[in-house]
């Protein structure tokens, strides 16, 4: 028997080899250059005057998530309710009870917080809980 | 060579995947070890107008509560206050502030011969913040906690549903969300949160408001039958009712202490 190397049937197997990397590489080639854009969160009026929120716009895009955990433990377990930033300013430590709070100044859920989450496709279960402002239509 | 490809294969494989895994680690090692984030610049208090204390208790008036329907006035506050959903279901029933005759809230104290208007008073229950609260200890997760002012809270985050609480609780003081709560509550108040399907609910001893300097919202709209303030406090209204009257406590033998007092 010659010491030779080959593939038997080697025709069914590269057609078998095409069709497995089409059918795996589909949703790659299906949604080429169907990317949406990025959304851009609207921003409240009274959010725009206050120009900053409780840290850097870039921290606050990173971290709010783990702010918010913190917020709540603190909140709930410490009862320390007051947020004094070092500029002075004072808020109160909640999601969604007030003026002083997270949404007494990003007014609107949809136009803040489900713009980005819908596009990252994120579900996080504040609402089922909190109650969000009645948005002004 | 050739005998030994699918070996050497495996080899240079391996070989290249520890490296590509080993990578992200060495990058954060290269920028100098794990670095803690950054927590945003600022501080937390507790505010200025909380109300503290050593030791929050309550003291019942029953005689002053059963005039002029104050226990229904008390009820209505504080379940609208708190998002409390009236089930039609029974089974479903959502309190955390109810009305309860004599031997229901007091068995092992009720005999046939108690006097008439203490039988048939409306006692008013709700949880006692006991001092050895038994749910605590049930609780698997650390949900419900002692504060150290005594109140015993509710982190609704935390819980998971497992009704441990409500077993190991000796007053029936806590409910179960057996249903989204939300259809069910009528007029849904903005400045406290609800609650959702599956997870236990009690009164929280208006944490919320002492919070601002409030007094509990059922105290509020008392009429002076129900006195709130702090036990440690020789001064406060509460030591001087407790020292001047008798009182009675619900379930005393089961070493709970709680910290709601029935002046009768």
């Amino acid at each position: 028997m010659p010491n030779k190397k080959q593939i038997y049937d080697r025709e069914k197997i590269v057609i078998g080899l095409a069709i497995f990397v089409a059918l795996i590489s589909f949703p790659f080639w299906f949604n080429m250059g169907k990317a949406s854009p990025v959304p851009e969160t609207k921003l409240s009026d009274k959010a725009k005057a206050a120009k900053q929120c409780i840290a850097p716009t870039a921290y606050m895009r990173a971290e709010h998530m783990a702010i918010l955990d913190l917020w709540r433990d603190t909140v709930v377990r410490d009862a320390k309710r007051v947020y004094s930033v070092n500029d002075g300013r004072e808020f109160n430590m909640s999601l969604s009870t007030g003026e002083n709070s997270c949404m007494g100044c990003h007014v609107t859920k949809a136009d803040f917080c489900d713009k980005c989450h819908d596009y990252a496709s994120v579900r996080p279960y504040c609402w089922d809980c909190h109650i969000a402002p009645k948005e002004n239509k | 060579m050739m005998e030994n490809s699918r070996r050497s294969f495996i080899k240079i494989a391996g070989l290249t995947a520890a490296g590509l895994g080993l990578k992200p680690v060495a990058d954060v090692l290269a920028s100098g070890g794990v670095q803690k984030k950054t927590s945003p610049i600022g501080d937390v208090s507790s505010g200025k107008n909380v109300l503290k204390a050593k030791r929050w208790a309550m003291v019942v008036d029953v005689k002053k509560l059963a005039q002029d329907n104050t226990i229904h006035a008390c009820i209505e506050a504080c379940h609208k206050l708190h998002n409390v959903p009236k089930m039609k279901n029974m089974r479903h029933e959502i309190k955390w502030i109810w009305e309860e005759e004599f031997k229901h809230a007091f068995p092992g104290q009720h005999h046939e011969h108690v006097a008439k208007e203490i039988e048939h008073a409306p006692f008013l229950v709700f949880c006692n913040h006991c001092e050895n609260p038994p749910c605590v200890q049930a609780c698997p997760t650390k949900a419900t906690f002692q504060r150290e002012d005594g109140i015993v809270l509710m982190d609704f985050h935390r819980c998971i549903g497992c009704r441990f609480c409500m077993a190991a609780c000796p007053y029936g003081s806590r409910s179960f969300n057996f249903r989204d709560p939300r259809p069910f509550i009528e007029e849904i108040q903005e400045e406290f949160p609800t609650r959702m399907k599956g997870v236990v609910e009690k009164c929280n001893f208006c944490a919320e408001r002492l919070a601002v300097g409030k007094q509990p919202a059922c105290v509020e709209v008392s009429n002076g039958a129900l006195i709130f303030g702090d036990l440690d406090d020789e001064n406060s209204e509460v030591r001087k009712v407790l020292d001047g009257n008798y009182v009675i406590r619900r379930k005393p033998g089961l070493g709970t202490g709680p910290q709601v007092y029935y002046m009768v």
